[in-house]
């Protein structure tokens, strides 16, 4: 039986629905030694500002139980070299590409959405999520009122289809994800990372230098296939879910939770393939249950 | 386009040994032989589904012939990715992938006076430098914390070996730069690896002698293939990756020319 793996996201047609998680996966060019770019879904590439951010000071990143810490801090080489180096690149692909989007103020947003809208990229994702930047990213995720500002403001520059992609950081991710949809989000992402922390007692010091950092990894799937769950029916627009996922089946189970599309991220680092391994294997999952379209997989 | 042809590999380990305490010496059959070079590092994975990250270990010695790579690590503690490794045994399979990063320009040391430094577990990755640089006066200088000098006959074999120990219990007493003055030791150029206050010194004294010095750093890395950014040090100019004063370790290093880097 011949499977439809497609899914159309906020108008957008994705050859399947696996992507990866902003920040990643750089613009791609690192995994196209390990794997056929093409294959994928969509690339989300990582986060880019109007100008070049240094990030935060290292040590940035941390094992932790079944996942990671990491506090990069948006390091990004601004949106000229941006324009110039990593789109061309991922341009020689056949696979949609997703400019996720940091910023300090909302301006800094407006400009990188302005500057995109002549660029040959199919998605917008705004970051407003980020914990390890002290300005902007988490100020607007946290806050159902400036998220749905935020959003508008994007909206009226950008004219790709925009995704918002929510921090799990909040009280109730239900609002959140109804006030970027009313604020004229055309989707929504989820879950960035946990805000957490890690002390090394032999050396009676923070393990990142930032002290708190963005937890990530399979120890986060549940939590991520809950508040995909509840903001999948709070809202109309797609949802894309992410959040630990690791293997197909954490994938399929994102779909069941509502997901429209998944994000890999962390896993990425464990195995370069996985992506590819997620796909083939979806698509195993929906050739044995007799599924024609990956909408089918849903409940 | 890249060809997308690197994957991550099942190595078969074909011994393991102690060198020292904490110091352990495997060899592996990869196919990551067959383009590794001195200074270069492999991306190992524990079979352990809570340690998520590769290690990243620096090459020791490469037998192309044999297909096979010597890794020799420090077992950073209890319940860690080192421990792990240091209780598997020839016959068992680890992941890993490689090789990875630049290693060293030992080209550039072609008919000229060198000194080769590794400091604690910088010290390994110098044995392949040492075996495959081909220079006037090959000085090898290796830093100990104690008597526990591993490696020191494979050195001793491929070179004019010095060794400094913190406890002073072999050769020089202090670190590698005292064993250099203690021995009136001079050079055209410098390979060091090495724990960043030793490499700090280093890069000091290459200045003050005007010398071509090559570093390698080490940083907490996650992919180890360039793409997380988690593992950069500050450049002393504009990187023209980052488009900041950034180089990612793991893919524009190891091996820096000392002027390059802030460390």
């Amino acid at each position: 039986m011949s499977v439809d793996m497609c899914v159309n996201i906020a108008g957008v047609e994705w050859k399947n629905p696996v992507t990866v998680a902003s920040g990643t996966f750089g613009s791609g060019a690192e995994f196209s030694e390990f794997i056929d770019l093409n294959k994928l879904g969509a690339v989300t590439t990582k986060g880019v500002a109007n100008i070049p951010w240094v990030g935060n000071p290292t040590p940035r990143v941390a094992e932790t139980y079944g996942g990671m810490m990491n506090a990069v801090g948006l390091q990004n080489p601004g949106i000229d070299l941006f324009c110039e180096r990593d789109i061309p690149f991922l341009k020689q692909y056949d696979t949609k590409i997703i400019v996720n989007v940091c910023g300090k103020s909302e301006e800094d947003y407006c400009e990188v959405a302005e500057r995109l809208s002549g660029e040959p990229v199919d998605m917008l994702e705004i970051n407003i999520s980020c914990p390890n930047v002290k300005e902007g990213g988490i100020a607007f995720g946290q806050d159902p009122k400036a998220a749905e500002s935020i959003t508008k403001a994007v909206k009226k520059y950008a004219k790709q289809p925009v995704i918002m992609k929510l921090s799990p950081n909040v009280t109730c991710i239900p609002d959140m994800a109804k006030a970027v949809e009313a604020g004229g989000a055309d989707a929504v992402s989820l879950i960035n990372t946990l805000t957490g922390m890690k002390i090394d007692i032999h050396k009676r010091a923070f393990v990142l230098a930032n002290k708190t950092g963005g937890v990530s990894g399979p120890a986060i799937h549940p939590i991520a296939v809950r508040m995909v769950y509840e903001a999948a029916h709070a809202v109309k627009v797609p949802v894309i879910g992410m959040g630990g996922i690791s293997c197909a089946a954490d994938a399929i189970e994102m779909l069941l939770a509502g997901a429209k599309a998944v994000s890999v991220g962390t896993a990425n680092f464990h195995n370069p393939a996985v992506t590819i391994e997620i796909i083939d294997g979806i698509q195993e999952y929906m050739e044995k249950y007799g599924f024609k379209t990956v909408e089918d997989i849903q409940m | 386009m890249a060809d997308n042809s690197r994957k991550k590999e099942t190595a078969a380990i074909v011994s393991q040994e102690q060198l020292a305490d904490g110091i352990f010496s495997m060899w592996l059959e990869t196919e990551a032989a067959k383009e590794a070079g001195p200074g270069q590092f492999i991306s190992m994975y524990t079979n352990d589904k809570s340690k998520l990250l590769p290690r990243p270990i620096s090459i020791c010695e490469i037998d192309k012939e044999h297909g096979r790579l010597r890794v020799v690590y420090r077992v950073t503690g209890e319940e860690t990715g080192t421990k792990q490794f240091s209780q598997m045994g020839a016959g068992e399979k680890i992941s890993i992938i490689g090789p990875l990063g630049n290693g060293f320009p030992y080209e550039k040391a072609e008919g000229k006076r060198a000194f080769l430094m590794g400091g604690g577990i910088g010290v390994p990755p110098v044995l392949e430098l040492a075996k495959q640089m081909k220079c006037e006066k090959k000085q090898i200088i290796a830093g100990y914390r104690d008597a526990q000098t591993f490696l020191r006959e494979e050195f001793e074999r491929n070179g004019e070996l010095y060794i400094s120990t913190e406890d002073g219990s072999v050769g020089t007493k202090g670190n590698v730069l005292d064993a250099v003055a203690e021995n009136s030791l001079q050079a055209d150029i410098i390979f060091a690896c090495g724990p960043a206050p030793m490499l700090r010194a280093i890069k000091k004294y290459a200045q003050e002698t005007n010398t071509e010095c090559y570093i390698s750093l080490e940083e907490r890395m996650a992919c180890g293939i360039g793409a997380c950014l988690g593992c950069i040090c500050q450049s002393t100019k504009k990187d023209a990756h980052s488009n900041v004063h950034n180089k990612r370790i793991c893919k524009d290093g190891p091996v820096f020319l000392s002027t390059e880097v802030e460390i």
